[in-house]
This record gives C-alpha cells, sequence and structure tokens, in this order.
C-alpha cells in the first residue's frame, strides 16, 4: 500500500528518527511531525548528564537542526497535541481546533515519568526528569551544598546524583530495592554500582520506602517507612516510566501496558502504525514480545517502522541494549533475559573495567559490560547469533571475543 | 607558519596495526589513525555525536563505528552513516616520514 501523507504523532527521538528514515528511503509523500513540545526531535540521554550539568547546550541534544526539517521538506508541527484520532475519517483532531488528514499514522507518542503518589503534586521543590525543560528547570537548582534527594537509584536516579555531586551537591538517594538498578542487573554488579555512589559521597540508602514528601522551612521533608525523616532543598523522582499509550487506546489500538505491534511495527489497523517507547513489540531474536525504554529502541525501531511504512519488508530484530554513563563509569546492558543460570566473568571487576555473561547452559542471553565499550559490540554479536560458547574461552581475555563470533 | 611546520610527528610508522585503529595526540588535537590495507588514514578521534574517542570502537573495513552508540563513519573520507551521525568527522592528511608517521593539522 502507498501512501501519500504520513503524519507522526510525537516528535520525540523515535518521531524524528522516522521522518528522517522516510525521506532517506525516498518517500516521496508528505511527511507531518506533530508534538507537543516547543523544541524539534532531540535525544533524551544527555538531559539526566550533559545537558543537566551545563557541559552541553540545549541545541546540541537535537536530531536535527530546525532548518534541516525544511530542507528535508518535513512539516514540523510542534507546540501541537494530538486530541484524538478518527480512524474511519483518517483524521486527527489537534489542539487548537484544527484537524488533520492522514494516510498513515505513526505513533511515537513516547512515555512520560511515572509520579509517585506519595508526593503532593503542588510541590515547588519536586522534579522529574523526562524533557529538555525538566532538566534546565533542575539545573537552576543544582548548586553547591543544596542538598538533593533522589528518589529511585534507577539509571535516571543515578545518574542525576552522579551529575549533582559533580556539581557539588550533597546527595541522598533512596531506594526501596536492596540493589541500585534492580531491574536490568544482578544484585552482585548492582552492589559494585552501590559502592561506586558512595565512594563519590553520596548517603545512599537501599530498602528505604517513602511514605510522603512535604514541604518544610523552604524545602521538603521526606518521611521514610522506619519512621525517620529526611530534609532536603530538592527532591528529584526517577521511579520509572509510563508509556503514553492513551491516544492509541482510544483509538482502539491493542493496549498491553504499551500498543501491540509486531515486528514490522504495524498495529491491526493497516494505516496505524507505532514505535518507540509506547509499543509493546514483538522481537524475533528473543522470540517474545517486550517493550523497552532505551535510546537505541527509540531511534532503531523507528527507522525500521519508517522503512515498513515507505514500502520496505525488513523486520525490526536486535539484541536489547542500552547504556547509562555515571562519573567515570560507561555501562553497557545487552539481551535483557528474563532469566539466566549462569554469570560468567571476563576481567577483574576490582580493577574497573570487566564484563559479565550471562549464560543459559552454554549460549550468551545477556551482558553487562562496565568500561569495555568495544568489546560489547561481540557480546551483541554473540547473543544475536545463538552460538554455543565456551565458558572458560570468555572467562580468558587473552582470547578475542571477535573469534568466538566467527 | 611554513609548509614542513605544519606537519606533526604523532607515532611509529609501525605503531597502527594492519586493520586496526590508534588514538594519539597531534598538539592539543587527539587523532585516529587507521591501517586500511596497508595504508595510513587520520581522523580526528572524538565522535561528532557525542564523547567518545573513535579508536576505541571498531574497524571493520574502512567503516569505523563508534563504541559508545555505535555512530559510523567511513575512515577515510569522515563520511558519516546515517543515524546517530548527523555530522562528518574531519579527516587530516598524512604521510609516512622516515620512520614517523605525520598529520598536517593545516
Amino acid at each position: 500500500m502507498a501512501f501519500e501523507h504520513i503524519v507522526i504523532v510525537g516528535a520525540g527521538h523515535s518521531g524524528g528518527c522516522a521522518a528522517g528514515a522516510l525521506r532517506a528511503a525516498g518517500f516521496p509523500g508528505r511527511v507531518t511531525v506533530v508534538g507537543a513540545e516547543s523544541h524539534p526531535p532531540y535525544e533524551r540521554p544527555p538531559l539526566s548528564k550533559e545537558l543537566l550539568s551545563g557541559s552541553v547546550a540545549t541545541e546540541k541534544t537535537y536530531l536535527q537542526p530546525l532548518a534541516w526539517y525544511q530542507t528535508s521538506n518535513i512539516e514540523l508541527r510542534l507546540n501541537t497535541e494530538v486530541l484524538g484520532i478518527d480512524r474511519s475519517a483518517q483524521r486527527l483532531e489537534l489542539s487548537g481546533g484544527d484537524t488533520l488528514p492522514y494516510d498513515a499514522l505513526l505513533l511515537a507518542t513516547g512515555a512520560r515519568a511515572r509520579r509517585a503518589p506519595f508526593i503532593d503534586e503542588r510541590q515547588q521543590r519536586v522534579f522529574y526528569v523526562r524533557d529538555i525543560e525538566d532538566a534546565l528547570a533542575l539545573r537552576e537548582r543544582l548548586k553547591p551544598s543544596t542538598h538533593l534527594a533522589v528518589i529511585g537509584a534507577g539509571f535516571i536516579g543515578l545518574e542525576i546524583a552522579a551529575t549533582a555531586r559533580k556539581a557539588g551537591c550533597a546527595v541522598t538517594v533512596l531506594e526501596l530495592a536492596a540493589q541500585p538498578l534492580a531491574r536490568v542487573i544482578p544484585a552482585e554488579i548492582g552492589y559494585r554500582v552501590a559502592e561506586l555512589h558512595r565512594r563519590q559521597g553520596v548517603d545512599l540508602r537501599l530498602g528505604c520506602s517513602v511514605e510522603a514528601v512535604g514541604a518544610a522551612n523552604g524545602g521538603a521533608t521526606i518521611r521514610i517507612s522506619d519512621g525517620d525523616t529526611i530534609d532536603a532543598d530538592i527532591v528529584a523522582v526517577g521511579i520509572g516510566a509510563v508509556p503514553n499509550v492513551e491516544l492509541g487506546a482510544a483509538a482502539g489500538v491493542r493496549n498491553e501496558d504499551g500498543l501491540v505491534v509486531d515486528e514490522f511495527g504495524r498495529t491491526s489497523d493497516p494505516h496505524i502504525f507505532a514505535a518507540g517507547d509506547v509499543t509493546r513489540h514483538f522481537n524475533p531474536l528473543l522470540g517474545r514480545s517486550i517493550r523497552l525504554e532505551a535510546w537505541q529502541n527509540a531511534q532503531n525501531q523507528a527507522i525500521a517502522v519508517a522503512k515498513v511504512m515507505a514500502g520496505g519488508t525488513t523486520a525490526f530484530s536486535e539484541v536489547p541494549w542500552l547504556w547509562t554513563d555515571q562519573y567515570d563509569m560507561n555501562m553497557q546492558i545487552a539481551g535483557a533475559p528474563a532469566e539466566y543460570d549462569r554469570l560468567v566473568y571476563r576481567g577483574e571487576p576490582a580493577n574497573g573495567a570487566f564484563m559479565a555473561f550471562q549464560l543459559v547452559t552454554n549460549k550468551v542471553v545477556g551482558c553487562i559490560s562496565v568500561n569495555s565499550p568495544r568489546d560489547m559490540r561481540f557480546a551483541r554479536m554473540l547473543i544475536a547469533s545463538g552460538k554455543a560458547v565456551d565458558a572458560e574461552h570468555l572467562a580468558n581475555p587473552a582470547l578475542k571475543l571477535q573469534d568466538m563470533c566467527r | 607558519m611554513s609548509d614542513s611546520e605544519k606537519w606533526i610527528t604523532v607515532a611509529n610508522r609501525n605503531a597502527v596495526e594492519l586493520g586496526s585503529v590508534v588514538g594519539v595526540k597531534a598538539g592539543e588535537l587527539d587523532v585516529a589513525l587507521y591501517n586500511i590495507d596497508g595504508v595510513i588514514y587520520a581522523t580526528h578521534n572524538i565522535c561528532t555525536h557525542a564523547h567518545a574517542y573513535l579508536s576505541d570502537g571498531w574497524l571493520e573495513g574502512d567503516i569505523i563505528e563508534c563504541p559508545l552508540h555505535g555512530g559510523r563513519f567511513e575512515a577515510k573520507t569522515g563520511k558519516g552513516l546515517g543515524a546517530p551521525i548527523t555530522c562528518d568527522v574531519k579527516t587530516l592528511p598524512v604521510r609516512i616520514e622516515g620512520d614517523s608517521i605525520q598529520v598536517n593539522l593545516g
């Protein structure tokens, strides 16, 4: 089916990548990108790091400069919300009263920061970091000797903590689980991440349940489960993300904590596709459907789906991969296995650079690398290939991983 | 500045193995040297997308892949090859002078 007008809902990382990929694939029709924010599509990783510290300018996070959209013949409608989808008329209802017809729709509505029910929403001293304006608002408050309390020791919380320490803030991190990054890395590696933050002067409290956050003395007071309270000047919250499924779900797209699409980004409506954080998509390599909140998926799934919309036939099929930068640590995580039965180390963890392979029998299903980015490429190849490997070879740094991929 | 002064010795001519990439300094500038089929090429070493050393990445044929986010460049020309790369990486002229690899900062 050849489309004439493709409308991309969501001008985030996925939406921007999809628009560029449509043009790169030679799509000749009209392309419109509708986004609620005032910024053109941008990458989110710097928001909790370089943009938050002020080491890069806001424009550096943009996928493309604003002028690029015009020269690429892509209509960018910013500051505009899509309020509804009329599937039978193939028309969008926009904020401001306009309507916009489409032949094909790409839902790239992303995700939003999960709000904490125990926080009074009117609190002026509570920050979430999901978009550029959030990061800029928090940045204003990260001054030396400011006491920042971070709720949640996931990627965002820990990256904010690391950036705030570098800015000279006193930092307390409160995490419900017994380890940081509990959703994505084993406890024995989480322990090392905890030690890293403590060495950097973070007061990291694990197994700590926050019951309430209130205003007090020009700052915030946090009541935790043992009855203790923590006073802070400001509070940052990183307790996960929620997919923005509402628009698609209201139009009848199947929603299972994520808009359900196949490996081509197709929904059950042949005129509606979806990509990025909002999707629960089938991954052929894993043989199951997954939802990811990650840069790689935002970029590459969007590109793959755009190519399909332009007439291509190639599925999106990649090993899930994400990374985090905290202080001098670059950690990369691939595979995201639901389970594994063995953890094999390569390199000495105490030295600060190592890899840990997650194995099921003799196959690599996941890998966590710390300060070993080059070798992660081959770990991802090993996971994708499903090749049988010898655990002793993996553990021997004298043997090259690329040779094991062959 | 005369022409001869623009050339800076950055490595011994045997410092870059066939098919590999090495990071060096040319004064303050981080430079990546590539040995592609026995010919040495040079680019700036910092990826144009985010702060990472291309010399920590992977050279496959004449394509260098950044170790952080998988951005790819043609090492001979500096041309960026698709997302997330939107800006080419600068190349530098290279010559072999005796036992030395020299680059020209222009």
